[in-house]
């Protein structure tokens, strides 16, 4: 435990400066996986527990591109469309047989896919950690602002999340489409009664649920190592961020992605060694004091 | 009622334990390889994990995705009072196994908080911050590395445990007393209040039963059992391992729990025996082996999608129905 550290840290601007877009750049990465996770269930009811694999599918798509075409923009893209047409043929060949079938099923199948993703990764890449470096268009000296470097991929990454945040809180909640997914998330049976293909709005919520982890993933990709297996703990992060922001909650879910971010930069300042279980304990309490989550409706569990 | 139910319990109860009994004590004698009765040693060391997951899962209706860090935790408890060199095997043994269930008291605590999704979610969390613990606290569980080095045996009641053959009698013998008392349990009055937790809660509650009492104590077992699984792991390996307590753990114990039947008792057993095949042969030829694991998970929720055991006893039943038809006719 480090207190001093923690205060210096927070008394100096710079330290400031540099940790909070640490914080932003971690928990606006978390932000866009959990979207996707919590879109899924609200809409679906189901728990893709996949979804750390589509995360790490969505880096390789785009370490893999980027490696053939030296665009980073094609790598984003086709890291988020790859992953987001691969989330059409998972729903439709998989979890939609499984709708009707107990969680236990769903939960097996996922395990399945996990499994054979990781081993598919390491069979193509390698077990190895891979790392595709920083695209040239951010190989520009960092902006400093108050004595703090911010690197110029940090402003682009956080920018580009905010934009999605933005997009997707307008599509859901401003545009017809979103309309339609808001009343087969509170009742399938009825908005299929009104003419409404439900059907194809599965399969269009799942690929955006997908789409978000990949391009997670593609934008996570310069700045963080790629290994089979990377996607797990993001899983596991995106639950808490779930459980933390309420289930089915865009809003709790951006809320609780910064913070948690937060809670891991400030906290690898003031405890080095605790900083996993101050995310845990951070979850604990949430889950005492409003078991719903931060945002969650009362009918959420 | 109550009365006739135990009677015929312990009528049915003992005499199938005796049988496995013989029948395990008398395989070294038939089968002279050490891979066969190592085999079997897997077997029985992982169907008594996936049989005291199965009582959470199967039984009371809640998806544990982390009950692997109690079998971690027993296997780690074990082993640290083994190093010590002043603990006896059962007196280790016991202590690590109540450790568990203190641990799992806690957890346990906080989890039958949650229900459905959120508790395998929290179950998983928490499993991810003890595998975390583990790798991270060098000083005491040795890393990633495991607890290594091997560990004394001391001779307790004649037992040598250095000996290969007592080891097998040990651990088997171990196994068949703890499903046996699995399958008392299962049978009795508890038992069946926990399945009726599972199928309908308010209506224990209009009862006036405590479901979340019922929860939590299915919870402990659970993780009790799961750590006897673990110690006898580690005193069969002399040494633990941190995936012991890793995520695929809990999901191998859904997969023998699916793959061998989640409506009969010995499922997880029959579960137990595939997974510990596949291993054995699989990982002999290849090391994607969690390639081809994943695939026939996948090919069993998309074709089989019933445990192999249930699907045996199910046509049993059948049978016997057809049969008794004819003969009325």
């Amino acid at each position: 435990m480090d207190l001093t550290a923690l205060s210096e840290c927070v008394a100096s601007g710079s330290c400031l400066l540099t940790q909070g877009f640490n914080a932003l750049v971690i928990g606006m990465l978390l932000f866009l996986v959990a979207s996707g996770l919590t879109l899924i269930f609200g809409v679906l009811k189901v728990v893709n527990f996949t979804h750390g694999s589509l995360y790490m599918l969505g880096a390789y798509f785009a370490y893999y591109i980027h490696g053939l075409t030296d665009s980073y923009l094609l790598a984003v893209l086709g890291g988020s469309l790859g992953v987001a047409l691969f989330g059409v043929l998972l729903e439709r060949a998989f979890f939609s047989r499984l709708y009707q079938s107990n969680f236990l099923m769903q939960l097996l199948m996922c395990y399945g896919w996990i499994l054979v993703l990781d081993d598919l990764v390491q069979f193509l890449f390698g077990a190895e950690f891979q790392s595709m470096g920083l695209p040239q268009v951010f190989a520009t000296p960092p902006l400093v602002v108050a004595g703090a470097p911010i690197p110029m991929f940090y402003i682009f990454l956080i920018t580009i999340s905010f934009v999605v945040a933005l997009a997707l809180w307008l599509l859901i909640v401003k545009s017809p489409f979103g309309s339609k997914v808001r009343a087969a998330a509170t009742n399938t049976a009825m908005t299929a009664s009104l003419g409404i293909n439900t059907t194809l709005l599965y399969v269009a919520v799942f690929a955006l649920g997908a789409g978000l982890a990949g391009l997670a993933g593609a934008l996570a990709a310069p700045v963080r190592s790629l290994v089979p297996g990377m996607g797990f703990s993001i899983l596991i992060e995106s639950f808490i961020v779930t459980v933390i922001g309420g289930m089915g909650s865009i809003g709790g879910a951006l809320a609780a992605a910064i913070l948690i971010g937060l809670v891991r930069t400030f906290g690898s300042v003031g405890f080095p060694f605790f900083t996993e279980i101050l995310v845990f304990a951070l979850m604990a309490v949430v889950l005492v004091l409003r078991p719903n989550g931060l945002f969650g409706r009362a009918d959420a569990t | 009622m109550m009365a006739r139910l135990s009677s015929r319990l312990s009528s049915t109860t003992w005499p199938s334990v005796l049988l496995a009994f013989l029948v395990l004590a008398m395989l070294p004698a038939l089968i002279d390889s050490r891979m066969v009765l190592d085999l079997v040693i897997h077997v029985a060391i992982l169907g008594l994990f996936a049989t005291a997951v199965n009582l959470l899962i199967g039984y009371t209706g809640l998806v544990s995705f982390g009950h692997a860090m109690f079998y971690a935790s027993g296997a780690y408890g074990f082993g640290l009072l083994m190093q010590t060199g002043s603990w006896s095997i059962p007196a280790a043994m016991a202590v690590a196994v109540l450790g568990s269930a203190g641990i799992a008291l806690v957890v346990g605590i906080v989890c039958t908080k949650t229900k459905e999704v959120y508790f395998t979610f929290l179950t998983l969390a928490i499993q991810m911050m003890f595998y975390s613990t583990i790798l991270s606290w060098q000083a005491v569980t040795g890393g990633d590395q495991g607890l290594t080095g091997g560990m004394p045996k001391p001779v307790f009641l004649g037992i040598d445990l250095s000996d290969a053959n007592q080891t097998y009698y040990f651990i088997t013998g171990v196994v068949v007393v703890s499903l046996g008392m699995l399958w008392h349990l299962t049978r009795s009055p508890f038992g069946y209040a926990l399945r009726m937790v599972r199928d309908n809660p308010a209506r224990v509650e209009f009862l006036g039963m405590n479901v979340r009492g019922y929860r939590l104590a299915a919870f402990v077992i659970a993780a009790a059992f799961a750590s006897v699984a673990g110690a006898l792991m580690c005193l069969y390996v002399s040494a633990a391992y941190p995936n012991f307590g890793y995520w695929t753990m809990s999901g191998e114990a859904i997969f023998m729990i699916m793959l061998g039947g989640i409506n009969t008792f010995l499922g997880p057993v029959v579960g137990a025996v595939i997974l510990t095949l596949l291993n054995h042969f699989v990982t002999a030829h290849t090391r994607y082996y969690g390639f081809v694991l994943g695939t026939i998970v996948l090919l069993y929720v998309l074709v089989l999608r019933k445990g192999l055991l249930d699907i045996l006893v199910e046509r049993f039943r059948a049978w016997r129905e057809r049969s008794k038809k004819g003969t009325s006719c």
